[in-house]
């Protein structure tokens, strides 16, 4: 017999670290079509995005979810993502672009179950530096209950090598991200 | 733009004899989201499951999960409905080291059901990266990790708090 384990919360005092920073908050109070980041400090090395997403589609399945840089610049895009449906691994991308892709299922729509919410961690690596062109990676999925998609994703801002100041998501198919859909924007040190 | 403790421990254990699960309880509710992370190994082959609840680990059929893995030598692709657990991944070696990083957004309201995602690495068997629901709207105040045939001694979990702004 294996014993079980209990850790109680309060036996650690939380430890103070200063390399990872909370930059802002978006938490969606009603229906919003653009969560946008803007004057992101330049006092960080690179940048991390947590969140959970649903969107106002009134059927089931799961949305797309757009990422620009620095919106209203000339820019053009490419991204690429590793899909697991639940029965099959794939792959697919695309090299011209007006955004990121976050394809497949990083936003659950409107039409599904009550309480379902996509999750994602997305990581904006080395944003300001202007020598090189920018890239994220992402991890997120969407899970209903017999249906879903788990996604690794890569994209890169290559029409620019300026600095990143602002970060906007969107939804396929001009969805709105509806109430409790929540974004947070990390700095980290370097 | 705030400073300071962003980032905490929550709790660290380590296990001093074979054991096959690792609970924390307990678990406040005044982070943003919270992250496990696991560096094990398993006394035989196993499956490394994920539970959570409120009060009491639920052990219902209110799970489900999607994966997405590369396990020898094949990607692939598969899923469990209306499951007593979220797997997040299988071992094939005994005491290899494998370790895994769980995120949970949002762990503490009352309105939505809870995702996680997980990367899962066990190098003779399974890359695999993983996401889970938990139908429940409950705040998650414990979360625990099984290995049916138990974690070897010396595996470490640690959970950490993230609070935004």
């Amino acid at each position: 017999m294996s014993p079980i384990l209990g850790i109680w919360a309060s036996q650690n005092y939380p430890r103070i670290t200063n390399s990872y920073e909370s930059i802002a908050t978006v938490n969606v109070t009603s229906n919003t079509a653009t969560i946008e980041f803007t004057s992101i400090p330049s006092t960080f090395k690179h940048l991390q995005i947590r969140y959970i997403a649903r969107d106002t589609s009134a059927s089931a399945g799961a949305d797309d979810m757009f990422m620009k840089f620095n919106a209203g610049a000339s820019a053009t895009y490419s991204w690429h993502r590793l899909e697991g449906n639940g029965t099959t691994a794939s792959a697919n991308g695309s090299g011209t672009e007006g955004h990121i892709s976050l394809s497949a299922a990083a936003i659950s729509r409107g039409g599904n179950a009550s309480g379902i919410f996509s999750s994602g961690v997305i990581d904006i690596l080395d944003y300001q530096n202007t020598n090189k062109n920018t890239t994220a990676r992402a991890l997120y999925g969407s899970e209903r209950n017999g249906s879903g998609s788990m996604l690794l994703s890569s994209g890169n801002w290559y029409g620019s090598t300026n600095a990143v100041t602002s970060i906007a998501f969107t939804a396929e198919n001009a969805n709105s991200f509806v109430q409790y859909s929540q974004f947070a924007l990390y700095g980290i040190r370097g | 733009m705030p400073a300071g403790s962003t980032y905490s421990t929550i709790a660290t254990t380590t296990t001093t004899g074979l054991q096959s699960t690792v609970t924390f309880t307990g678990i406040s509710g005044i982070y943003t989201d919270l992250i496990l992370v696991g560096a094990f190994a398993t006394a035989a082959a196993s499956s490394l499951n994920l539970t959570m609840g409120n009060g009491a680990i639920d052990s219902g059929s209110n799970y489900s999960w999607t994966y997405l893995r590369g396990s020898d030598g094949t990607a692939n692709s598969s899923r469990g409905s209306n499951d007593t657990r979220i797997f997040s991944g299988e071992t094939n070696t005994a005491n290899l080291q494998t370790n895994i990083i769980i995120q949970f957004q949002n762990y503490s309201n009352t309105t939505t059901f809870k995702t996680s995602i997980s990367r899962f690495n066990h190098t003779t068997k399974t890359a695999q990266a993983t996401v889970g629901l938990w139908r429940s709207t409950s705040a998650i105040d414990r979360i625990r990790v099984s290995a049916p045939s138990d974690f070897s001694i010396g595996s470490t979990f640690t959970l950490y708090g993230i609070a935004s702004a």
